[in-house]
C-alpha cells in the first residue's frame, strides 16, 4: 500500500497573532512553527497502516525552505520519503491542484491530511484534491479501517458520527480522536538527518481567491466582576443576563 | 441567480440552512438577483419551508439512491444545478454535510472558496468574505476572481430571517448512482441537544474541574438553561474520559453561542480564540488574574463547585430552560 500525507506548517496554537505591515497577512516574527495538529494525527494513522499492514509512506508539503522542518519531523517519525513541492500558493483550490498534481499517477491508495490546517480553517484541501482526482473522500475521521481496496471511517456530524464506506484511493482527513501520535526517538531523528527532502517545483495555478486584509478581532466590551457569596453571584448573574443582556 | 445548498432534518429546513438562505436573500436583494434553494435527497418533503426565508426558486433533486449522504453523488447534484441555473453564488450552511460537499463542488467549476464565513457583501458583482482565520484570532476579508463563488456560513452567524419568497417549485434530474463513498450508518449519541456548534447556551469545563464525573453539574446547569457541555483542551486531555467532540478552541471546535459560561478555564490562548465569537462570556475561577476574565461580561471570582449548583438553583427558579 502506497500512503501520501500532505503536511502544512502553521503558527503554534499558544501563539498570539499580530499582523504585519501589509495588513494581509501575519506577522511572522516570533512566531513558533509547528506541523498543524490534525496532520499529526493523518501522519500517525499513515505510520500505524505502515507498521500493521505494510505500507510506503510520502510526506509532502508546500511552501518554501522553511516547511523542510515539518518534513524532517515527519521522517524522524518514520515516513519513507518526503517531498517538499516549491510553491508560494495561498489559495486552498491552488494548494489542493499542486498537490493532486503531484499525487496523480503515482499509485497512491490514500491520501491522508489534517481535517484543517490551522490557520486558513477553511477545510477544503482535502475534499478539493478527492474531486481533483476524481476519488472517494471522508472528511473530520475519528476511526479509519482499511479492507481490500476498501475503506470504512467513522467522522463526526452533528451530535454524533457517521460510518462512511467507499473504495480505494481516498482521501481521508483525520480529526482529534484518530489516533495518539508518538514522539520522534532520538534514532529516528538521527536517521531523518540522512534523509533527503526531494525538492520539486510546486506548480500551482493562479489562484482564485485573495485575501484583501486582515483584521483583529473586534475588542470586547469591558465586563464586570460580580461580588457576594456564590448566591448573591449567582443571583446577579441572572438579573444582569435578564436585564441588560437581554437573554432570558 | 445565487443557489443555497439545504438541508431537511425530519421534514424540517435545518436551522444552518435558513440562516444561509436568508442571507442570501439578503445578497440577492442588494445586487438584483434570485435566490433559489437547493434540496438533495430521497425525499424532499418539506423543501417548501425555503418560502419563508426568501427562495424565488425550489429546486428538488429527488432519487431513491440519494437516501443516505454521498460525497460524490451530492457533489454532482449540487454541481449540475449550479451549472443549469447559472448561478454565480453557491452558498449553504458550515454543517458537516455542507462543509464535505461544496469544497468538492468548488474544485468541479474551478471555484474559489471560502469556509465558515461570518459575513458576506457584494462588491461590483462579486462576492467577499469576512471569515475568522487563526481559529478567530484575527478577522481577513476574502476576494473571489472566479465566475462561480462558493462560501459556507457559520451556524449561530447569521439571522433567520422570515422573508417569503415566490417559492416556484421546480425539480431537477438525479446524478447517477454509482458512489465512491456513501454513508451506511448514523451512529447518533441520540441525545436530541443541539451541536456545540449550534447551541445558544454552552456551559464549558477546564482542569478546574478536577475530574470528568464533576461534569454533571455542567450538565444540570446546561439543562437547565437549555445549553450544552463542552470542554478546553486541558481537560479533554488529562484522560476524565471526556469525548474529543466536547473540545472547544482551536484544535476542537470553533463555537458562537449567545451565552457561553467557561467553569474552570483558566483561558489559554488556544481555548480563547475558540470562543471568543460568543455574545456573553461568563467566567467563573477561583484565580482572579486568570486571562479567561479579560473576555468576560460577567466574571466570578469563587469556587466553581459553589458558584455552579447556585447558578443551577437559581436558573430553575426562574424557569429559564422552559422558554427554550
Amino acid at each position: 500500500m502506497k500512503i501520501l500525507v500532505a503536511l502544512k506548517q502553521v503558527p503554534d496554537t499558544e501563539t498570539k497573532i499580530k499582523l504585519s505591515a501589509d495588513g494581509r497577512s501575519i506577522d511572522p516574527t516570533d512566531v513558533k512553527w509547528i506541523t498543524s495538529p490534525y496532520d499529526e494525527y493523518a501522519l500517525e494513522e499513515a505510520l500505524r497502516l505502515k507498521e500493521s499492514k505494510g505500507a510506503e509512506v510520502t510526506v509532502v508539503s508546500l511552501g518554501g525552505d522553511s516547511v523542510k522542518d515539518v518534513l524532517r519531523n515527519a521522517l524522524a517519525l518514520g515516513a519513507d520519503h518526503a517531498v517538499l513541492l516549491k510553491s508560494d500558493a495561498s489559495d486552498p483550490l491552488a494548494i489542493a491542484s499542486a498537490l493532486a498534481a503531484f499525487a496523480k499517477d503515482k499509485g497512491f491508495d490514500l491520501i491522508m491530511a489534517g481535517n484543517k490546517g490551522i490557520g486558513g480553517d477553511n477545510a477544503s484541501v482535502g475534499p478539493m484534491i478527492a474531486e481533483l482526482l476524481g476519488i472517494a473522500q471522508a472528511n473530520v475521521v475519528v476511526k479509519l479501517e482499511i479492507g481490500e481496496g476498501t475503506f470504512r471511517a467513522e467522522r463526526e456530524i452533528e451530535g454524533g458520527t457517521e460510518m462512511v464506506e467507499g473504495s480505494l484511493p481516498a482521501v481521508i482527513t483525520a480529526q482529534k480522536g484518530l489516533n495518539e501520535p508518538r514522539y520522534a526517538s532520538l534514532k529516528g531523528i538521527m536517521g531523518a538527518k540522512k534523509k533527503t527532502i526531494e525538492e520539486l517545483d510546486g506548480a500551482a495555478p493562479a489562484g482564485v481567491t485573495s485575501v484583501l486584509n486582515m483584521v483583529m478581532p473586534p475588542a470586547r466590551p469591558e465586563g464586570r466582576k460580580l461580588m457576594g457569596d456564590a448566591a448573591q453571584q449567582a443571583a446577579d448573574l441572572f438579573s444582569a443576563l435578564k436585564d441588560e443582556a437581554k437573554i432570558f | 441567480m445565487i443557489l443555497v445548498f439545504c438541508e431537511l432534518k425530519d421534514g424540517k429546513l435545518r436551522k444552518p440552512s435558513a440562516e444561509a438562505l436568508s442571507e442570501g436573500r439578503r445578497l440577492a436583494d442588494a445586487s438584483g438577483s434570485k435566490v433559489g434553494a437547493l434540496f438533495v435527497g430521497a425525499s424532499t418533503a418539506g423543501a417548501a419551508d425555503a418560502t419563508k426565508y426568501g427562495a424565488d426558486v425550489i429546486l428538488t433533486c429527488e432519487a431513491a439512491h440519494l437516501a443516505s449522504y454521498s460525497s460524490d453523488a451530492f457533489a454532482t447534484a449540487i454541481a449540475d444545478a449550479v451549472k443549469s441555473k447559472s448561478a454565480t453564488v453557491l452558498l449553504g450552511g458550515a454543517t458537516a454535510m455542507g462543509k464535505d460537499a461544496l469544497p468538492r463542488v468548488a474544485a468541479r467549476l474551478g471555484a474559489g472558496y471560502s469556509g465558515d464565513v461570518t459575513g458576506l457583501s457584494m462588491v461590483e458583482g462579486k462576492l467577499q468574505a469576512l471569515r475568522p482565520v487563526y481559529a478567530g484570532k484575527a478577522f481577513a476579508t476574502t476576494s473571489f476572481s472566479s465566475e462561480v463563488q462558493v462560501a459556507t456560513t457559520r451556524p449561530n452567524v447569521f439571522e433567520a430571517v422570515e422573508k417569503p419568497g415566490a417559492g416556484v417549485m421546480e425539480s431537477l434530474p438525479a446524478p447517477a448512482g454509482d458512489f465512491k463513498a456513501i454513508v451506511k450508518e448514523i451512529l447518533a449519541k441520540g441525545t436530541g441537544k443541539p451541536d456545540l456548534t449550534e447551541a445558544n447556551v454552552i456551559v464549558s469545563g477546564g482542569r478546574g474541574m478536577k475530574n470528568g464525573e464533576n461534569f454533571a453539574i455542567l450538565e444540570e446547569l446546561a439543562d437547565a438553561l437549555g445549553g450544552v457541555v463542552g470542554a478546553s483542551r486541558a481537560a479533554v486531555d488529562a484522560g476524565w474520559g471526556l469525548s474529543h467532540g466536547m473540545q472547544v478552541g482551536q484544535t476542537g471546535k470553533v463555537v458562537s453561542p449567545t451565552l457561553y459560561i467557561a467553569c474552570g478555564i483558566s483561558g489559554a490562548i488556544q481555548h480563547l480564540a475558540g470562543m471568543s465569537g460568543s455574545k456573553y462570556i461568563v467566567a467563573i475561577n477561583k484565580d482572579p488574574e486568570a486571562p479567561i476574565f479579560k473576555l468576560a461580561s460577567y466574571g466570578i471570582v469563587g469556587d466553581l463547585f459553589e458558584v455552579v449548583p447556585e447558578l443551577t438553583k437559581a436558573a430553575k427558579a426562574l424557569g429559564i430552560g422552559a422558554h427554550h
